[in-house]
C-alpha cells in the first residue's frame, strides 16, 4: 500500500498574529506544522505498524518545509517529498491543491491522508479541493482508518455523534479528523541527526492557474463583548470565583 | 438573474437550524437582485422538510445510497444537478457534511468556495463573505464571486427568520456509489458514565491540562463544586477522557449555569457547544484567547496553580 501523506505549516496561534494593511507578515511569524496533518501523519505511521505500508510525506515549498519533513522521516516516514516552484508563503489553498494534484497523478498512491482542515483555510479545506481535481472518492472528518486485504476500512464522523464505518477499494483521500494514538514524539536530537543522512526528494511543479478570491483584509475581529479580567495571580482568582458563584446561589455548602 | 442554491440538512423531517438561517440569508440577497432561492435535500426522509421551506424551488435527490450521508454519491448528485441549475451561488452549513462536500464540489465545478463564513453582505452590487480563520484569532474579508461560489456558513452565525413558501418540488436520482460502501451506521453513545449536558457545573478542560495526570485536578475541583467535568476535543483525542464527556460541534451542546472553561483556547468548534451557558468563567494563560470574547469574567492565571487553589477555598468555605 503506497500511503501518501500531504502536509502544510502553519501560524503558530501561541504567538501574536501581526497585519500590515490587511495581511498577514508572514516573514515575522513563526510556523509550525498543521495540527490536523500531524494527526494524519501519526495514522499513516499507524497504518504502517498495523499492516505494512510505504509512506511518503510531502510538502509544498512554501518556506522552510525542511524541519517538518525531516521530523516525519526520524517518526518513520520512509521518504519525502518537497514541491518546488515559485511559491511563496501566500500560496492559496487552492492552488495548493492543483500544485498536489498534478504531483498525485503521477504518483498515483493508494491512500492519500491529510488533516482534515487547517485554520487558513479561508478558501475551502485541501481534502476536498484535492479530490475535486483528483476525481477520487473521498471522505472528511475521518478517523480509524485501516487496511484489509486491500481494501480500507475508515469511520467518518456525521454531526451529533453519529458515524458512519466505510470501505474502499483504492484510491481514496481522506480528511483526517484525529489519529488513533496522540502524533508520537521524536527528539530534535534525533531529527538532526537523520537531517546528516537523509534527503529530502525535490519535484518541480509549474504554479497552476486556479480560480482565485479576493481577500479585502485580514483583521483583528472587534469583540462583541470581552470579559471582565482578574489578572493572573492563582489565589486572586480563585477569591473571585467563588465570590461569584456565591453571589450566583451557587455553592452548595 | 440567477439561482442561489441552499443545500439543505434535514434531520426527522424538519430543515436544521442552520438550513433555515442559510434559507434566511438566501432569500434576503435574492430579494436585492430578483434572484430565484431554490433548496435541494437528499433522500426520502428529508422530502417533509422542505415542502415549506422558504424557497420558490426545491429537489429532492432521491435513490438507494442517499438515506444516510454518503460522500461519494451526495458529492456527485449535487455537483451534476448544480451543473444542470449553474446557480450564481451555493450555500452550505459549515457542518461536517459542508467540511467534506464544499471543498470537493467547488473544485469538481471549477468555481471558487468560501469556508467558515460568519458574514454574508451585500456591499453595493458586490457579495462580501466575512470568515472566521487562524482559531478564531482573525476574520477575513473576501468578494464573493457570483460565478456559483461555494460559501459553507458556520451554523449560528445569524438568526433564521420565520418564514414559509410552498416551492414546486421536483425529484432527481441520485448516481449509485460505487467506490465507497457504505457499511453501517453507528448511533451516538449514549453518556455512558454522566450526562454532560444535565450538570449546573461544568469544569471543563482543554489542552492545557497538559497531562493526564493532571485531570485528578479538576477532578477534585469538580466535586468540591458539585459539578461535572467536561472537556474540548483534544483532550478526548488523547485518550485522556470518554467522548462523552466532549463538548462542541462533534460533541455535546451544552448550557450549564456554570461553565468553568480551563486551558480551552475558543475555537469557533468549541464555542458551537458551550456558547449559551448562562455564565462562562474562562482561565487561560494567553490574555488574546478567543474564549474570553464569550466569557463573562476572565483570568489569565496557570489553570494547573488555579485548580488546587480553587479547590482549597471552596473547601475552606465549608469548614
Ligand atoms: C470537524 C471538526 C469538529 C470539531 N469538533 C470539536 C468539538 O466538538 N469540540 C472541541 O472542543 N473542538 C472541536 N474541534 C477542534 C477545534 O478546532 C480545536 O482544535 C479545539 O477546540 C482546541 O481545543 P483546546 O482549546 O483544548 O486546545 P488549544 O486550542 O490548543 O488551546 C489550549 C489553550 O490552553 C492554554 N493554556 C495552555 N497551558 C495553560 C495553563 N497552564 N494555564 C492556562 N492556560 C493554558 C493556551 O493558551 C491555549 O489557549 C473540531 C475540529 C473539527 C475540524
Amino acid at each position: 500500500m503506497k500511503i501518501t501523506v500531504l502536509m502544510k505549516d502553519v501560524p503558530d496561534l501561541v504567538e501574536d498574529l501581526e497585519l500590515e494593511a490587511g495581511q498577514l507578515l508572514v516573514d515575522d511569524i513563526s510556523f509550525v506544522v498543521s495540527e490536523w496533518d500531524d494527526q494524519a501523519l501519526e495514522e499513516a505511521l499507524l497504518i504502517k505498524d498495523e499492516a505494512g505500508a510505504d509512506v511518503t510525506i510531502v510538502a509544498v515549498d512554501t518556506g522552510d518545509v525542511d524541519t517538518m519533513l525531516y521530523t516525519a522521516l526520524a517518526k518513520g516516514a520512509d521518504r519525502a517529498v518537497k514541491i518546488v516552484g515559485d511559491f511563496t508563503r501566500r500560496l492559496t489553498n487552492r492552488t495548493r491543491a492543483a500544485i498536489l494534484a498534478e504531483y498525485c497523478k503521477s504518483e498515483s498512491p493508494d491512500l492519500i491522508l491529510t488533516g482534515v482542515q487547517a485554520i487558513d483555510d479561508i478558501d475551502g479545506q485541501i481534502a476536498g479541493l484535492l479530490a475535486g481535481y483528483l476525481d477520487i472518492p473521498h471522505a472528511s472528518v475521518v478517523r480509524e482508518v485501516h487496511t484489509m486485504d486491500a481494501q480500507l476500512h475508515f469511520i467518518q464522523e456525521y454531526s451529533g455523534g453519529r458515524m458512519a464505518e466505510f470501505t474502499a477499494a483504492s484510491p481514496v483521500l481522506l480528511g483526517i479528523q484525529a489519529a488513533r494514538k496522540p502524533p508520537r514524539y521524536v527528539t530534535v536530537a534525533k531529527v538532526r541527526q537523520l537531517q546528516k543522512s537523509a534527503t529530502l526528494d525535490e519535484v518541480q511543479v509549474v504554479l497552476p492557474s486556479t480560480p482565485g478570491l479576493t481577500v479585502r483584509r485580514l483583521y483583528k475581529p472587534e469583540a462583541a463583548g470581552h470579559a471582565e479580567m482578574w489578572g493572573d495571580d492563582a489565589d486572586t482568582v480563585a477569591e473571585h470565583i467563588v465570590r461569584v458563584l456565591g453571589e450566583k446561589k451557587l455553592l452548595r455548602s | 438573474m440567477g439561482r442561489i442554491v441552499v443545500i439543505g440538512e434535514s434531520h426527522r423531517g424538519a430543515l436544521s437550524d442552520a438550513s433555515r438561517e442559510l434559507l434566511t440569508k438566501a432569500q434576503e440577497i435574492a430579494g436585492t437582485g430578483g434572484d430565484t432561492v431554490s433548496v435541494v435535500v437528499l433522500g426520502e426522509a428529508a422530502r417533509d422538510s422542505v415542502k415549506a421551506a422558504s424557497a420558490k424551488e426545491a429537489t429532492v435527490i432521491v435513490g438507494p445510497g442517499v438515506d444516510e450521508y454518503h460522500p461519494e454519491t451526495y458529492e456527485r448528485a449535487i455537483a451534476h444537478l448544480l451543473d444542470e441549475i449553474q446557480p450564481s451561488l451555493v450555500l452550505m452549513g459549515n457542518t461536517t457534511m459542508g467540511m467534506d462536500l464544499g471543498a470537493a464540489i467547488a473544485a469538481r465545478r471549477g468555481v471558487a468556495m468560501v469556508a467558515y463564513c460568519t458574514a454574508l453582505v451585500l456591499d453595493g452590487e458586490t457579495l462580501v463573505a466575512t470568515s472566521q480563520v487562524y482559531g478564531g484569532k482573525l476574520a477575513s474579508e473576501i468578494e464573493v464571486p457570483k460565478t456559483g461560489t461555494v460559501v459553507t456558513v458556520i451554523p449560528g452565525s445569524w438568526a433564521p427568520v420565520q418564514s414559509s413558501d410552498s416551492p414546486d418540488i421536483r425529484d432527481v436520482e441520485a448516481p449509485v456509489p460505487s467506490r465507497l460502501e457504505l457499511l453501517k451506521v453507528i448511533e451516538a453513545e449514549p453518556g455512558q458514565d454522566v450526562d454532560i449536558t444535565k450538570a449546573d457545573i461544568l469544569v471543563s478542560v482543554g489542552r492545557g491540562i497538559e497531562d493526564p495526570d493532571n485531570l485528578e485536578l479538576a477532578d477534585q475541583l469538580a466535586e468540591a463544586l458539585h459539578g461535572v467535568v467536561s472537556c474540548s476535543r483534544p483532550v478526548v483525542d488523547s485518550g485522556w477522557l470518554p467522548r462523552s464527556r466532549q463538548v462542541g460541534k462533534s460533541g455535546q451542546t451544552v448550557k450549564p449555569k456554570v461553565y468553568l472553561a480551563l486551558g480551552i483556547s475558543g475555537a469557533p468548534e468549541h464555542l458551537q457547544g458551550m456558547k449559551d451557558a448562562e455564565l462562562i468563567i474562562a482561565v487561560n494563560n494567553d490574555e488574546r484567547a478567543p474564549i474570553f470574547e464569550v466569557a463573562q469574567y476572565g483570568a489569565t492565571a496557570d489553570i494547573l496553580e488555579l485548580m488546587p487553589a480553587l479547590t482549597e477555598k471552596l473547601q475552606e468555605r465549608v469548614g
